[in-house]
């Protein structure tokens, strides 16, 4: 039996400062800082090392530092998820959730809170300066940043099988959950070849499978982190995706990647579905927005990469009437992504333009050409480059997203929510909830631990372990019954 | 998007449309109308130096 495919997305936002000097390290650290700092005047906690944040009395700055740059913000939030600077971008990684909607619904909270961050950060800059943030994956320029994503995976099963049958569906899932981009950024493949791309990504993989993430980027990536019981699970660390902007794309990158996953570990899987050569393809595939470029299979057959898709949900939906949908989310969530599978894919191969509601590089492919012909502007041409970039704006004013009639899954009201409260059904609940009741005795935040000073005795580690204990079914009224942190252990240890 | 093309696309995907479906011509016609207001809307909120900040755009890599 599948196990169910606890997830989560870590999203490497873009990021520039108009109008003051400043390096990205700064501007992320700023970014974070203005956020956590705004919190704590309202009352919330965070777990947080908040370097320069006391020092000197320099809290917020975004003059360079260099006691700031080598010691990076990261704090975790009340609603369960990591903000902080990695590399040289602002990270946001949701909390753990058990469904593809959950993943929905904390990842635009995330969005939600950088927009937030962005308007506090600006008060410290001088007048004319603004911190612009863009939810993309790449310069135009060569340099890629990712949105991950991450799904619980049972140990047993072999890794060799994973990465066979995963592998079609990232090479081809990128149909619907391609974020399109203008040009090309391939070494070799100029603009006048590749005018416009169906992902942001595919131009910098080329490895099927490998550990790194930074270079010869693989489709399926090793990293063997689980973060919980490493003798029971996996998590498998996914980065060949784009940033989605529509939520139903993001929606059903993670429900049917987490579909196909549960899939394999039914062994459910469709036969003869490997590709004969998956770099090659995943690049063919994006740089062909007329969805005719074909893959080769392994058994010599060359079929469209949207062909492939239809396999995979053919067989995705004898599997849940099999086995259920217990895997992902249950039943109304399961076949939702199953309803919406099947009719990105009946949109993409009869007029693609009926889903530029949900396919991101539909959606802006609509922009671009239109703008192109109305101004006879070049494929390639600065000004598209601009509307690629700022579709993916996350300043409400410039945000052209926003502004190609994307259809949504979540309200303001449940968005709202998530940015600071926890999702119920993972162990982020305990975290997340002893983050906002018992802040002042949580001495470290982890996903997998929790460490407190109960006032007295040595400090008191909780692990956990289990990413599905922890839940606010299992220990909502517990936690919300006890007067103290030190009440709240005694009780969960007893 | 305005309301109406929400309702179209809902319309035409549902098996049991209960709507009468406008002729090709009108809705073609309104798809036009409407990509034309957001091309304006576009022209309005594009960065002025559009060209500049795209060229100055450079990002470190992540992940």
């Amino acid at each position: 039996m599948a196990i169910v495919k606890v997830c989560g997305l870590e999203t490497e936002y873009g990021i520039v400062v108009r109008g003051v000097d400043s390096n990205p390290v700064t501007a992320s650290s700023l970014l974070i800082n203005s956020y956590l700092a705004d919190l704590s005047s309202v009352g919330f906690d965070v777990e947080s090392e908040r370097p320069g944040a006391d020092a000197r009395g320099r809290e917020l700055s975004w003059e360079p530092d260099p006691d700031v740059d080598s010691l990076l913000v990261n704090a975790m939030l009340t609603n369960g998820a990591r903000y902080y600077v990695d590399h040289a971008h602002p990270e946001m990684s949701i909390p753990e959730v058990a469904d593809a909607r959950e993943a929905v619904v904390w990842d635009a909270a995330g969005d939600a809170i950088v927009r937030r961050s962005m308007e506090l950060a600006n008060r410290v800059l001088p007048d004319g300066a603004e911190v612009i943030i863009h939810r993309n994956n790449s310069d135009g320029k060569g340099n890629s940043y990712g949105c991950h994503e991450n799904y619980l995976v049972d140990r047993g099963v072999p890794f060799g099988l994973v990465v066979r049958g995963i592998t079609p569906h990232f090479v081809t899932r990128q149909v619907f959950a391609g974020a399109g981009k203008v040009g090309s950024e391939r070494p070799g493949r100029t603009t006048d070849e590749v005018g416009y791309q169906i992902t942001q990504r595919a131009d910098f993989f080329e490895e099927p499978v490998g550990l790194e993430t930074t270079v010869k980027r693989p489709i399926v990536n090793t990293r063997d982190e689980p973060h919980c019981d490493p003798e029971r699970y996996r998590r498998l660390h996914v980065i060949v995706g784009d940033a989605n902007m529509s939520e139903v794309a993001t929606f059903l990158k993670v429900a049917s990647t987490a579909i196909v996953l549960a899939m394999i570990e039914d062994d459910a899987m469709p036969a003869n579905t490997e590709l004969a050569d998956p770099v090659a393809d995943i690049r063919r595939v994006s740089h062909d927005p007329s969805l005719r470029a074909t893959v080769e299979m392994a058994d010599g057959r060359r079929v469209r990469a949207i062909e492939v898709q239809w396999e995979l949900l053919a067989a995705a939906t004898s599997w849940a009437q099999r086995h259920g949908f217990d895997a992902v989310g249950g039943e109304e969530v399961g076949a939702l992504a199953l309803r919406e599978w099947e009719q990105v894919l009946t949109g993409l191969d009869t007029d693609p333009e009926r889903v530029a509601d949900v396919v991101d590089w539909v959606a802006k492919r609509r922009l671009v050409e239109a703008y192109a012909a109305r101004h006879d502007l070049r494929p390639g041409s600065a000004r598209l480059r601009a509307i690629d970039m700022q579709y993916h704006d996350l300043r409400p004013q410039r945000c052209l997203a926003a502004r190609a009639g994307l259809r949504r899954i979540t309200t303001d009201d449940e968005v709202r929510a998530a940015m600071t409260e926890p999702p119920g059904s993972t162990r982020a609940y305990f975290r997340g909830r002893c983050l906002s009741i018992f802040g002042d005795a949580v001495v470290a935040a982890n996903w997998d631990s929790m460490v407190f000073d109960v006032g007295s005795g040595p400090l008191r580690r909780v692990p956990m372990n289990e990413p599905l204990r922890g839940t606010e079914s299992m220990v909502g009224n517990v936690i919300d019954s006890s007067s103290s942190a030190g009440e709240l252990l005694r009780r969960i240890a007893g | 998007m305005s309301e109406s093309m929400h309702e179209q696309r809902r319309s035409s995907s549902q098996d049991e449309a209960t709507e009468v479906e406008p002729p090709e011509s009108t809705r073609a016609e309104e798809l036009r109308d409407e990509l034309d207001e957001l091309l304006d809307e576009i022209d309005e909120v594009l960065e002025t130096n559009a060209e500049e900040f795209v060229r100055s755009y450079v990002q470190k890599g992540g992940e």
